[in-house]
């Protein structure tokens, strides 16, 4: 069968597929190996970094978990879809380092499940945005006319009047812990008593939620009405915590003479 | 079979499998699509070679090229802060007094402040710096804490009732929710608040009213807004003579701030923003009020 592949070579590409793809072709356990290796190429790619997670994820000793008012906060984000237009991710470019702040670190995300770094940026990146308004001006860019007025961003005005959902906290708080996030059994039982406390400013459950969570838990009454809870000061203590988690990333970037070494 | 076999049409081989005299063609990738295909693999591996690529477990390849974006952009960072400098410097040494004159350093605010307010500052006080129901109106020479520069750039460092060591603080207590006064004096001393801008709300009808509301002023108010409630910008109490208002100066307004207090907050800007950036947003803002008529 090759007596002809001299010819055909000079008819150029006609000549590699017979000369491999027969070959191959024709040895079905070697096809059925070759078609495993390349189509395990991808899976490897992404799966086997996950084994070494541990090691590759920077160290932050001071990275809190998010409070149970903060995580009720994170699942309305995501059920109104903040996330399609709003990233949680600033990149190691200069303009988004200059605008936003110190580029995104994988420890920040470690309790963040599902995580919501997001692809696109109809709004601006939300990883820094704690701290950066006030919660009357975080709570009023949710009618985002009013700030700006050629904004194309849906308002969420209702969010103010619906009283949050706290009861089913401890379960969210145990799916959490299933997968991974140091929540204690202390923290789960009492999840509910923690959402009222940390939007009641002066109520006991206030204190604990402190306790509970250290001295940098922000307590006040989010949607500046501090006698019930809503979702929206579930959302507004959520955001007012992105980027507060921990402080890893401004120390990494506190010294730019001396850039972060690449992850050994 | 007959491998050799050629399609009489296409000139192209078959695969010399027939069926019911329906041949197969062994038609060739085209040769363009080869030609790319090559060349593309020539890049990849190429590129596994130059830059950071394959995981390694605890480390990954870093590629000949040393390339790290993370060193890239504090390097650029530091090369942006260099080519800054030599007016940054200037801005940060200058008093405002030396600044204020110069048209150079003035033009400069004018760019990078505008950038800088609309950042951090307009999702407040609005892309005019006009403010709106609840935010204080930046343009006008109504100031709860002062209006030069000095002073609009320390509120901006440690803000108003913030975490800042160093915060104004102030808080319009909530007479009527704590029971400090009764609903009567509440609407009483609204009233004479609400007079004092709108001297023609006072009638022969309501006059005692508001002459009620005028002592229940001087015992319970007039220790921050002074007797003539002109106010006082060590504390920042606003002056409730003029027509500037930032809740809304209209009577029911005002009755729902005295029963209900108001708590403003301004954040702190001295961890997130430099000092030269705080400078040039405060002559900013001085700019913003000046351009007015």
């Amino acid at each position: 069968m090759f007596h002809n592949l001299a010819p055909s070579w000079s008819q150029g590409s006609e000549a590699m597929p017979e000369l491999f793809h027969r070959k191959l072709e024709r040895s079905a356990i070697g096809f059925v190996l070759a078609i495993i290796a390349v189509a395990s190429v991808g899976g490897i790619v992404e799966i086997a970094p996950l084994f070494t997670i541990d090691e590759t994820v920077e160290e932050a000793p001071d990275m809190r978990v998010y409070t149970p008012l903060e995580l009720a906060g994170r699942n309305i984000y995501i059920r109104e879809g903040c996330y399609a237009c709003h990233s949680q991710m600033v990149r190691t470019l200069r303009d988004e380092v200059e605008r936003y702040g110190p580029y995104s670190l994988a420890v920040e995300s470690k309790y963040d499940h599902p995580m919501l770094w997001g692809s696109k940026r109809t709004g601006p990146d939300l990883a820094r945005v704690g701290g950066k308004y006030s919660d009357f001006g975080m709570s009023r860019i949710l009618s985002p006319r009013e700030v700006v007025p050629e904004s194309n961003m849906p308002a969420y005005r209702w969010l103010a009047r619906n009283s949050l959902k706290i009861e089913d906290l401890p379960l969210h708080l145990e799916a959490q812990r299933a997968i991974g996030v140091p929540y204690s059994e202390e923290m789960i039982e009492n999840a509910t008593r923690d959402a009222y406390g940390q939007a009641s400013p002066g109520s006991d459950s206030a204190s604990n939620v402190k306790e509970r969570y250290g001295a940098e838990t922000q307590v006040r009454a989010f949607d500046g009405v501090a006698t019930n809870v809503t979702e929206m000061d579930a959302l507004v203590a959520y955001l007012q915590v992105l980027g507060r988690l921990t402080d890893a990333a401004f120390e990494d970037t506190a010294a730019p003479e001396e850039p972060p070494e690449p992850i050994e | 079979m007959e491998v050799e076999e050629r399609d009489p049409v296409s000139g192209h081989r078959t695969t010399g499998h027939e069926w019911n005299g329906i041949k197969e063609l062994d038609t060739p990738v085209p040769r363009g699509v080869l030609i790319f295909l090559v060349i593309t693999h020539v890049f990849a591996v190429t590129w596994w070679f130059l830059m950071p690529t394959w995981p390694l477990g605890t480390t990954y390849t870093k590629g000949l090229l040393d390339v790290d974006q993370r060193a890239i952009v504090e390097q650029q960072l530091v090369d942006a802060a260099a080519e800054r400098a030599p007016w940054i410097d200037r801005i940060e040494r200058a008093s405002f007094e030396e600044i204020l004159p110069n048209e150079m350093l003035m033009s400069i605010v004018q760019s990078s402040g505008h950038q800088l307010f609309g950042d951090n500052c307009a999702a407040c006080h609005g892309v005019d710096g006009r403010g709106s129901a609840n935010y204080p109106d930046l343009t006008d020479d109504d100031w709860l804490w002062g209006g030069d520069v000095e002073t609009v750039a320390e509120t901006m460092r440690v803000g108003v009732n913030t975490e800042h060591p160093e915060s104004r603080v102030a808080q319009m207590p909530s007479f009527g929710r704590d029971g400090l006064l009764n609903r009567e004096q509440v609407n009483s001393v609204a009233a004479y608040v609400y007079s004092l801008s709108n001297p023609d709300y006072s009638t022969s009808e309501n006059i005692d009213e508001i002459e009620a509301g005028r002592e229940v002023f001087l015992t319970s108010c007039a220790a921050c807004h002074g007797a003539n409630a002109r106010g006082n910008q060590d504390v920042g109490a606003p002056n409730l003579t003029d027509a500037y208002w930032i809740y809304g100066g209209d009577l029911q307004t005002i009755v729902t701030t005295v029963h209900g207090g108001r708590h403003g907050h301004m954040p702190t800007w001295d961890e997130r923003l430099t000092n030269a950036e705080i400078k040039i947003l405060a002559l900013y803002v001085h700019s913003l009020r000046v351009e007015k008529p």
